[in-house]
This record gives structure tokens, C-alpha cells and sequence, in this order.
């Protein structure tokens, strides 16, 4: 609303310069459209460059000038899942995966109670509890790293993927709760109680009433909440060893063990980060509801 | 909106409006079971949240005043701001704590008048518009450090790398075999870092403008335009107020994600050549030297920095939030 009002006056002059301006419209717009093209060829190009490179042989992907249209391989794949030298990067995928998927069951079963007791029946003075949310996302990782470590030292909890659950969990939920508080507030209060009123039963209420607005903040909660799990590393890094190392510990010490072979380094990048890749494409619309908190729809 | 009809329906004699009527002081036992009620839905996030990421921070700043090694372990004892001023007078420190604010400007400044451009050319209809938005987006969704190990040995490596793989082609299409070879990690270091870092922020910094964009009110720019204003002043005066708080609300977030950012600067150099932030030095001062007084007194130094951006972000936030709710 104070967006339009503070809005200075724009001089209303209706001169002919308005009319050739629009007629020159298609030409720059045509131009503009190519631009906007090239840039997101620009910054697409990396990724393309890193799926080419992981399908090339070693010898074809280490050449100057690159190799373009050398022989496609799945040889990086096969190598980097373990044909031929022994590693075997299942157990650091399945370990992000568990981490991930148990961490957002959990911070979503903590963060629609509390949305809820922050929009359809607020308690006093929710907004401070809001704000002590997102200040606890705002505290670096790195400045309660050594207590952690510490505890999970002395209570033998290192290199257990319940630990970093735990904290990928308290890592997500402000987050969680911001954006499902912001999906519960439109949930139509008036409906609920009129629904209640006429005797509709709790399930007929939730599905009827509750779920259509509600589903969608769900998925945008758990995709955001998935994302960031499954990217982490300062934690995973610190606190897991060879039992409970995610996919991004497994990235980082997979390099330095096996010297530089580009192709399955780019073979091992692209696996890593499809889930991710793939989640995020599939559900567009969501990501910038979860980046923003839920703040821009 | 619906308090200020109230009161000129009222008359204008009328006091402001009168504060929201106190709790009913009697049937206290009842309020408290019905407050409890709707707390307790709220109290499991909060206690979690309150364990997990309070109390390690309490044991922090109290470990930051100690002298704690854990080399030598019957040497644990009190050392006052000890800790604080090795910190705040190492030149290794001193060194991580410009990087990082460095770092941060630069990747959040660029990243941001990056993202702007492009949300404001995707703004526009265009044949395949979707399409140049999902390749804008992909970048975001490479796991950083996969995307850090690609920007080092894929695009950045001098011998075979993509860069100078690239100039060797253009320069042998002019006929010429001594193309340029940088070494480009070695030759700029920080600009290595911030360039992987740019890469992977511009598509958040540009989904939270396009939102931004595409929120505005429509018909009034069109009425704008119809009254003769240029694109510019459409820009100027419309758009851009429209998009502050965007643009605040993507600065300060970005700013809280990259100030903390490791990944990058412990893939593509490992913190050598100049570009250990802090972030990478606590790391190595507690995973490394094991000297758990200083890296505690350094996390609470980044803590000190990161609150004094979150208080602007949680202001930027709150307007937001209040404009929200207010709707």
C-alpha cells in the first residue's frame, strides 16, 4: 500500500515522444530477450560444462582446448561409484539422505504445532518468539562448533548421524517455522469455526478447510529444509568420520585421495548434487517462497 | 485501517482510541490453563531451539575467557580477555576478520546489481522465458561444494581448465598458438573465491527481485506510461522504491550466508594465499591447533559481527512482515 502512496508524482505530459517510443518497443524488446538469453547461457554454462566433462573419457576431458565432441564414456561414473577402485560412495549418499529426509520429518512435526500457535491462535507476544527464531538462524554454525564437539566427544555421539539430524533439524527450524506461520495465517479462521459449528468432523475440517492452503506451504518448507541439510558440510566435516560421512564430506576427501581424475570429479559433482537439482526444478514456484521466509509468495 | 474509521464514525472529540482492554484480572486459574493451551503446541520448537543452539553458545563465551588447549590439558584455566586480545592482535586473525568483510561486500554487492539486472530483463515476456529462468536458477542448486570443486579443477585449472581452454580456442581461430594462460587461482585468489561465490548467489539474489517485480501494482505503471512516463523515471520513482525492501531483505540475507560461508574458501584454496575468512580460521584454530580459548574468543567475534548485520536484517525483516500482516 505505501509502496503506491510514496510513489512520486510522474509528470503527466502526454508529448508525442510517447508514440515513436513505442514503436522503436519491439526491436529493443527482441534485443533485451536475446540478452537475457545470453546471460542464462552465461551462467548455465559451468553446469553443462560439468555433465559434458563427466560423460568424457579422462584423456578427452583434460584437453586445451577442450574437446567438445570427444567420445561419450560413462567410465567416470563407473569409477567413481567404485568400478575398478574400490571406493564406494553409497554409504555417505545414503547418510545424506537419512540426515535430510529425517531432519525435515522432524523439523516439520516441531514446526506446524508451533505456527500454529503463532497465527490461527497466536500466543501473547508471538511476534518476539518470531524474531528469537530467526535470530537463532542468524548465529554462526561456527561459534557453537567446539561445544558441540565437546559434548558429542564426551557423549560418544561423534560420528553418529543422529547428531547431526539433531542439528540440521535446530539449522532448519526458524526457517520452518517462519514459512509455515506465513501459510497458516491465511488459513480462513471464520471457515474453521463455521465448519466446527456446523458438526464437520476434525478430519473433514483438516482436509477440506486446512489442506489446500496448508499442503502447498508443507512442500515449500520441506524442499528448502531438504536443500540446506543436504548441502551442508562445516558440520558434517567436524563432527563424522568414516561411519556417518555425508556426500559432501565424501566429496571434499574423495579428491584429495585420489589426485585429480576431472571426469569423475565432475561425474561425482553431478551425482551429489542432482537431488538437489532435481528437488529444486521440480518445485520453482517454492524455492523463492523458501528463500524469502515465506516473505515474498 | 478498521480502528481509524472507528473513530471518526466516533466524532472528532473523541480521545484516540483506547488501548486493548486489559486481561479480565478475576478466573486467573482458568486464563493460565487456556494460556498453556496455546503455548503448548509452541514449547517443543522452543525448547529445542533453545538447547541446541543456546546453550552451546553460553559454553562458548564462557571457553572464549579460558585458557584451554587441548594439547595441554592440566594447563585449563581462567584468561580473562586473553583469548580476545590474541585475536584482535594476530595478523592471521586480523588478515581472516578484513577477508571476510570483504568477501561478503563484494559477493553480496555484485550479486545483487547482477540479480537486479536479470530479474529486470526476465521481467519482461520473451519467447522462452521459463526456460532462461530455469538455467538462471541452476547455479543455486549445485551443492556448493561441488560447485566449488567445479569452479577450481573444471573452469579455473591453468593446464586444462575450461577459461583458458576457451581463450586457447579463440586464439588459434585468429591463427595465433600463444594464447593467454593464467594461472588464475594463484594470480587472484579472493577474486577466484568471489567469482565461484557471485555464481552461486546471483540466481537467489535474482529469484527474490523477480518476486519483488512481479508484485508490483500493474496498473498503476500502466497508467504511468500512458501518462508519458519514461522507462527511466518508471524505474526511478516506481519501481525502485517497490523494490527496496527486496533488495534489503536479499542484501542482508545473502550477507548472513555468506559471512558464514566455508565451504568455498575450504575447497578451491583451503584458506591458503590470503583467503582463510573467519569462518575457515576458527575451523583450523579448534580442528588443527586444538586451542579451544582462542577459536571460542574468535566465534564470538564473528557472533558480535553477525548481530550487527541481523539487527539490520530483522529490522528489514519486521517491516516486511509488518506490511504482511497489515494487509
Amino acid at each position: 500500500m505505501s509502496s503506491i502512496t510514496d510513489v512520486a508524482p510522474v509528470p503527466a505530459t502526454r508529448t508525442a515522444q510517447g508514440e515513436p517510443r513505442r514503436a522503436r518497443k519491439p526491436r529493443s524488446g527482441a534485443l533485451l530477450g536475446v540478452a537475457a538469453w545470453l546471460i542464462g547461457f552465461l551462467f548455465v554454462v559451468p553446469v553443462l560444462w560439468m555433465v559434458l566433462t563427466s560423460f568424457h573419457s579422462e584423456e578427452d576431458a583434460a584437453t586445451n582446448p577442450p574437446s567438445l565432441f570427444a567420445p561419450l564414456t560413462v567410465d567416470g561414473y563407473r569409477e567413481f561409484f567404485g568400478v575398478g577402485t574400490g571406493t564406494n560412495p553409497w554409504p555417505s549418499l545414503a547418510n545424506s539422505m537419512t540426515a535430510s529426509v529425517v531432519s525435515t520429518v522432524i523439523v516439520l512435526l516441531l514446526a506446524i504445532p508451533a505456527a500454529y500457535a503463532l497465527s490461527i491462535k497466536p500466543v501473547r507476544k508471538w511476534t518476539d518468539v518470531m524474531f528469537f527464531f530467526l535470530s537463532t538462524r542468524m548465529l554462526p554454525i561456527v561459534a557453537g562448533l567446539l561445544p558441540i564437539y565437546l559434548f558429542a566427544q564426551f557423549t560418544g555421539l561423534l560420528d553418529n548421524i543422529w547428531l547431526l539430524i539433531v542439528l540440521y533439524t535446530a539449522m532448519n527450524l526458524p526457517i520452518a517455522v517462519w514459512m509455515m506461520r506465513s501459510f497458516l495465517a491465511e488459513v480462513p479462521v471464520e471457515m474453521l469455526e463455521a465448519a466446527s459449528m456446523d458438526g464437520a468432523s476434525l478430519v473433514r475440517t483438516l482436509r477440506s478447510v486446512v489442506a489446500p492452503v496448508v499442503l502447498p506451504g508443507i512442500a515449500a518448507t520441506s524442499l528448502i529444509c531438504f536443500i540446506f541439510s543436504w548441502n551442508e558440510l562445516l558440520l558434517a566435516r567436524t563432527l563424522t568420520g568414516t561411519v556417518a560421512q555425508t556426500a559432501p564430506v565424501y566429496l571434499t576427501g574423495f579428491v584429495t585421495s585420489q589426485g585429480l581424475f576431472l571426469a569423475q570429479v565432475c561425474a561425482a559433482a553431478f551425482v551429489v548434487s542432482l537431488p538437489v537439482l532435481i528437488a529444486g526444478f521440480a518445485a520453482q514456484d517454492k524455492l523463492v517462497q523458501g528463500l524469502s521466509l515465506g516473505a515474498v509468495k | 485501517m478498521s480502528t481509524s474509521t472507528l473513530q471518526t464514525s466516533r466524532g472528532r472529540d473523541q480521545q484516540p482510541p483506547p488501548p486493548p482492554p486489559p486481561p479480565p484480572p478475576s478466573g486467573g486459574a482458568l486464563r493460565r490453563t487456556s494460556d498453556w493451551a496455546r503455548r503448548a503446541p509452541l514449547l517443543p520448537a522452543l525448547v529445542f531451539t533453545i538447547i541446541v543452539t543456546q546453550l552451546p553458545f553460553v559454553v562458548t563465551l564462557v571457553v572464549s575467557f579460558m585458557d584451554w588447549n587441548a594439547y595441554y590439558p592440566d594447563e585449563r584455566g581462567f584468561a580473562g580477555f586473553g583469548n580476545y586480545a590474541d585475536v584482535l592482535t594476530d595478523v592471521n586473525m586480523r588478515r581472516a576478520i578484513l577477508v571476510t568483510v570483504i568477501l561478503t561486500v563484494v559477493v553480496v554487492l555484485v550479486s545483487l546489481l547482477l540479480g537486479l539486472g536479470i530479474a529486470l530483463l526476465l521481467d519482461r515476456k520473451f519467447r522462452g522465458r521459463g526456460i532462461v529462468r530455469t538455467m538462471m536458477i541452476t547455479p543455486f542448486l549445485v551443492v556448493p561444494v561441488a560447485a566449488a570443486l567445479l569452479w577450481k579443477h573444471a573452469l579455473f585449472n591453468p593446464e586444462y581448465g575450461l577459461l583458458n581452454g576457451t581463450l586457447t580456442g579463440i586464439w588459434r581461430l585468429f591463427g595465433s598458438d600463444n594464447a593467454p594462460q593464467p594461472d588464475w587461482i594463484t594470480a587472484a585468489p579472493l577474486v577466484a573465491v568471489e567469482v565461484a561465490l557471485i555464481w552461486q548467489w546471483t540466481p537467489f539474489m535474482m529469484l527474490i527481485l523477480l518476486a519483488g517485480l512481479q508484485s508490483r501494482p500493474l496498473d498503476v505503471i500502466e497508467a504511468a506510461r500512458i501518462d508519458g512516463a519514461s522507462t527511466w523515471q518508471i524505474f526511478r520513482y516506481m519501481t525502485f522504491p517497490h523494490l527496496r525492501r527486496y533488495l534489503e531483505l536479499g542484501g542482508l540475507l545473502g550477507s548472513i550466508y555468506i559471512v558464514q560461508n566455508f565451504d568455498a574458501v575450504f575447497t578451491i584454496t583451503s584458506g591458503g594465499l590470503g583467503t582463510a575468512n573467519l569462518p575457515y580460521v576458527i575451523y583450523q584454530t579448534f580442528y588443527q591447533a586444538h586451542d579451544y580459548g582462542r577459536a571460542s574468543a574468535a566465534g564470538v567475534v564473528v557472533v558480535i559481527g553477525t548481530i550487527a548485520i541481523a539487527t539490520l536484517a530483522l529490522r528489514t525483516v519486521s517491516t516486511l512482515f509488518q506490511e504482511e500482516n497489515a494487509r
